[in-house]
């Protein structure tokens, strides 16, 4: 145990060493993450704003208030690696990592930890911005905000282990980009980024229950809006838990298929 | 004690399924349906056997399967068939054991983060493979003075030269002490002066921590200097295994006269092939068994200033080798 700390010690000033080499960059992708939620959130409210104040018991203030803990939670949530496991695997990258002896999945965690240490106060300051524009109607409850903690820790987990398994595909095809782009749409919808799920057909709402998503982005911003009730609540966390226990034994399996047919190519 | 093997190979396979097409539109069509799909065999059963402390030399041309075994014996990639172990480890199992007491270094290929200086690395490598605070300190000077490292440590790996950063990859590599160290092309893309120095490191940490070594280069100097033993593959099949001195004497007939007359006046053809004469200095190619008769007629019959026998250069010899399997 002390072994590791020392490792994620190492690792983070690793991470904040590149990380400030590319300031530029960081700006940019700090950008990218309030764009997406800023242009659902305007959408949202110009709506709600020219149907008598609201869609589906959603008031402007509503709207802003989600939209802007959303983007919190899905910037503390969000993981990079997708994208970055068909280099390591085309480009045989993953290979200096497999000659250590600690699994690579502890840098990448010590690596995404950082980056979001690092962008927080600035995704903070945003959000504190947003606010002054946008009004939103945020009344936060003591009891959710504490129990907000775990649940978004959890949901850091059940994101992390499962889009790092979905990534272990570039092991067997060195085309992942289309998988990745129906998991992002997937991601879209049943998280709750395009809209709160409470305005979704109830079908729908029933598929959002049972997949990874809502847990993952949904869940947490409702639960800091004092939407929840604590039986919700509870729930939620189940099933978080579910999810991260099938999301942990997926990983081990898919990790050691991947390796078998690892052909550390160029390297 | 020291009789078990370090490396341990029976029987070696690997085989890689690629699928192919030929280039065109209509095939790339084609290969949306049906795809070809060929066994590549890069190395097709391969047996040797390394003792602890040796430094072999693993040759071959390009493609003949040296980077596939050395990634076998690294645990990199799962063997099709056949029994491999080092220090007693099935590699592929990646055992933690294991891979704290192994490191392979390639040439174009590197570890160290590129951004920060080397000395970040060094220090994320000590805690990843364990090493205690005293030993990481100790090895780092010993490293730092064998590999003149001290200016280069806090400079940002992208600002140092090829020469410059493969030294420090060598020695992240070799910070926590391994017992076998695996060395693809270490010395690729650096001038002479600095493959020299990496190849007397290499002797250097052999020699101090008795360390076995296998090596692949295409610098036939560095395989001269470091290596008595060489194995050699092709196709990924063994081609010789034993002393470097009697590969040469195995694949060479001929010996190499070179007789300072001063001047090229003189006709030699009748004592051996004449292969050139520049400054007076006539080169012949003679079978090896006639070399001693040739040498005493030379002395008899001219004036000779100076004379000397040699064993063709080693990459005739090895290019000899790739070639009489090839044809």
């Amino acid at each position: 145990m002390r072994g590791l700390a020392d490792i994620y010690a190492q690792q983070f000033k690793v991470t904040i060493a590149s990380f400030l080499q590319y300031r530029a960059a960081l700006v940019i992708w700090l950008i990218g993450h309030v764009l997406e939620p800023l242009i659902y959130l305007v959408v949202w409210t110009t709506v709600s704003r020219s149907t008598e104040g609201s869609v589906g018991g959603f008031t402007a203030g509503d709207f802003a208030a989600y939209f802007i803990v959303l983007m919190v939670v899905n910037h503390m949530t969000y993981t990079w690696i997708m994208y970055e496991y068909e280099y390591r695997v085309r480009q045989g990258t993953l290979s200096p990592d497999l000659l250590r002896p600690v699994h690579p999945i502890h840098s990448d965690i010590a690596d995404n930890i950082t980056s979001k240490l690092i962008t927080l106060p600035g995704m903070l300051a945003i959000a504190v911005i947003l606010g002054f524009i946008f009004r939103p109607a945020f009344h936060p409850v003591p009891w959710a905000l504490a129990a907000f903690v775990p649940v978004v820790l959890l949901a850091f987990l059940v994101r992390f282990f499962v889009e790092w398994t979905l990534a272990l595909a570039a092991f067997w095809t060195t085309r992942v980009s289309a998988l990745n782009q129906m998991y992002f749409m997937a991601m879209l919808f049943f998280s709750g980024q395009i809209a709160p799920l409470e305005l979704l057909p109830h079908p729908v709402r029933v598929i959002a229950f049972v997949l990874p998503f809502r847990w993952t982005v949904g869940f947490p911003t409702e639960l800091l809006l004092g939407r929840l009730t604590p039986v919700q609540v509870l729930t939620g966390i189940g099933m978080q838990a579910a999810w991260l226990m099938a999301g942990l034994v997926l990983m081990r399996l898919v990790w050691r298929a991947g390796l078998k047919v690892y052909t550390a190519v160029g390297a | 004690m020291g009789t078990s093997p370090a490396v341990h190979l029976r029987d070696l396979h690997k085989t890689y399924i690629v699928s192919e097409r030929e280039g065109g539109v209509r095939a790339a069509l084609a290969s949306l349906i049906r795809r070809r799909k060929q066994e590549v065999k890069a190395v097709d059963g391969i047996s040797f056997d390394l003792s602890p402390g040796e430094i072999v030399g693993f040759l071959g041309p390009n493609g003949a399967g040296k980077t596939t075994t050395l990634k076998m014996l690294s645990g990199l990639l799962h063997p099709t068939a056949g029994e491999l172990s080092v220090l007693g480890y099935i590699p592929w199992k990646r055992d933690r054991d294991f891979l704290r007491q192994i490191t392979l270094v390639m040439g174009q290929r590197n570890q160290l983060v590129w951004d920060i200086p080397p000395i970040d690395s060094f220090e994320l490598n000590r805690a990843v493979y364990r090493v205690p605070a005293a030993d990481y300190r100790r090895t780092l000077d010993e490293l730092t003075e064998i590999l003149e490292l001290a200016p280069l440590l806090k400079k940002p790996v992208r600002n140092l030269s090829l020469g410059e950063r493969m030294k420090c990859e060598v020695a992240a590599a070799l910070l926590h002490r391994p017992q076998v160290v695996f060395l693809d092309e270490p010395t690729i893309g650096l001038d002479v002066t600095m493959q020299r120095r990496i190849r007397g490191f290499i002797a250097e940490y052999n020699r101090r921590h008795g360390a076995t070594v296998l090596l692949t280069s295409h610098y036939m100097a560095d395989v001269v200097a470091l290596c008595r033993r060489v194995i050699v593959i092709h196709h990924g099949r063994l081609l010789f295994d034993g002393d470097l001195a009697d590969l040469v004497g195995r694949f060479t007939a001929h010996k190499t006269i070179v007789v300072t007359l001063g001047d090229c006046g003189a006709d030699l053809s009748s004592y051996g092939e004449v292969v050139s004469c520049t400054d007076g200095d006539v080169t012949l190619r003679v079978p090896k068994a006639e070399t001693a008769r040739v040498t005493g007629r030379l002395l008899a019959d001219f004036p000779v200033l100076d004379l000397t026998v040699e064993d063709p250069p080693i990459e005739e010899v090895i290019d000899r080798v790739f070639r009489e399997e090839l044809s």
